[in-house]
């Protein structure tokens, strides 16, 4: 558990070296995230030793942005003139986006004769 | 012998009272999860951010005094995205035989996730710090909380903001899918994932193993994905 947990906190704090010393625009962790995967298809022994305590973490994703979402206290204000175009263009987008993604990937799938 | 108020006002001060809330106010909202058969109303994240937000407004604590003792629950963020490597490379056979019709999927629902949602808002009046809080809501949490903070938005709007997209996906994903007569269970999945990330993830994997697989695989990619789209896009409308 302690190895997994250094070695992606390594990858997380080279993820945040690369992105401040080149100037990128992506958060530090997306960088460490896709450099890890690259790590693993070249080392999958190092998949097998991380994969059941990174598995564990990802069980309880929810709780990890409770802290955040609290914050919500400091917002109550700006919500009460915003509150209303926000939440339509949430609900509007996320059914746009599902839409889209899905007939996307429908119609190129029968394009491309790909078979579930 | 010392009274209540000492106690607490003592108590209150350090992070261990709020580090315990945290975790105790999450696994309440658990509870109530499953107690309601995981609908996805019944949010445990959306539960545990009432009762917290309660609590700190019943005892008048500040959020600042809060996050002394939460931070280390929220620093967990960043290795949690690290981590999301691991159903990546998990799922990478899936993701090879579909690579062309995911690389679409992921290309519609992400630029429309961003784009609609920054649209709708600007024509309605929202601007500035909102709006840039806004543009990575379809991305997981951990990932949109440091797109947010790039770009300019507020990480605690983002949060509250991406838990109410996750919501929303989870809610009407299947209505809507039947009524655009999309059967294959991938495409489900994959559009369920990169528009309502693991919220939506978690509501796929009840809808079959394959729509959950592959919703896994959209959220991750979309993480990645709205992270270099982003930036990008809010130029446009800042």
């Amino acid at each position: 558990m302690i190895q997994t947990l250094a070695l992606l906190l390594a990858f997380q704090l080279a993820g945040e070296a690369a992105v401040r010393s080149l100037g990128l625009t992506l958060p530090g962790p997306v960088l460490g995230m896709a450099a890890l995967l690259v790590a693993f298809l070249a080392f999958p022994r190092l998949y097998a030793r991380a994969a059941p305590t990174a598995q564990g973490l990802l069980g309880h994703l929810s709780l990890l942005f409770v802290p955040a979402g609290v914050g919500i206290v400091g917002h109550l204000g700006r919500f009460g003139s915003d509150g209303g175009p926000v939440a339509l263009a949430i609900v509007v987008s996320t059914a746009l986006a599902i839409a889209a993604g899905a007939l996307a990937f429908a119609a190129v799938a029968r394009l491309n004769r790909s078979t579930p | 012998m010392t009274g209540f108020a000492d106690i607490w006002s003592y108590l209150a001060q350090g992070p261990l009272l709020w580090l315990t809330a945290t975790l105790a106010a999450y696994l309440i909202g658990d509870g109530l999860f499953r107690l309601s058969g995981r609908m996805p109303v019944a949010n445990p994240v959306l539960i545990a951010v009432a009762l917290l937000a309660g609590l700190l407004m019943a005892t008048g604590t500040p959020y600042a005094t809060y996050f002394e003792g939460a931070q280390f629950v929220h620093f967990m963020l960043g290795p949690a995205t690290v981590a999301l490597a691991v159903p990546l490379y998990a799922n990478r056979a899936r993701v090879r035989r579909a690579a062309l019709p995911m690389l679409a999927g992921l290309a519609a629902g992400s630029v429309t996730a961003i784009l609609s949602a920054l649209v709708i808002a600007r024509a309605l009046g929202v601007s500035g710090e909102t709006l840039a809080s806004l543009a990575p809501k379809s991305a997981t949490a951990p990932v949109a909380l440091g797109i947010a903070e790039s770009i300019g938005g507020s990480p605690t709007l983002t949060a509250v903001l991406v838990i109410l997209t996750g919501i929303t996906g989870a809610v009407i994903a299947t209505p809507l899918l039947n009524a655009l007569r999309i059967d294959d269970q991938r495409a489900r999945g994959f559009a369920i994932g990169i528009a309502s990330h693991g919220i939506g993830t978690a509501r796929a994997f009840q809808l079959s193993e394959t729509a959950g697989a592959f919703a896994g695989v959209g959220m991750g990619l979309n993480a990645m994905l709205t992270a270099l789209l982003a930036p990008i896009i809010i130029q446009w409308f800042l």
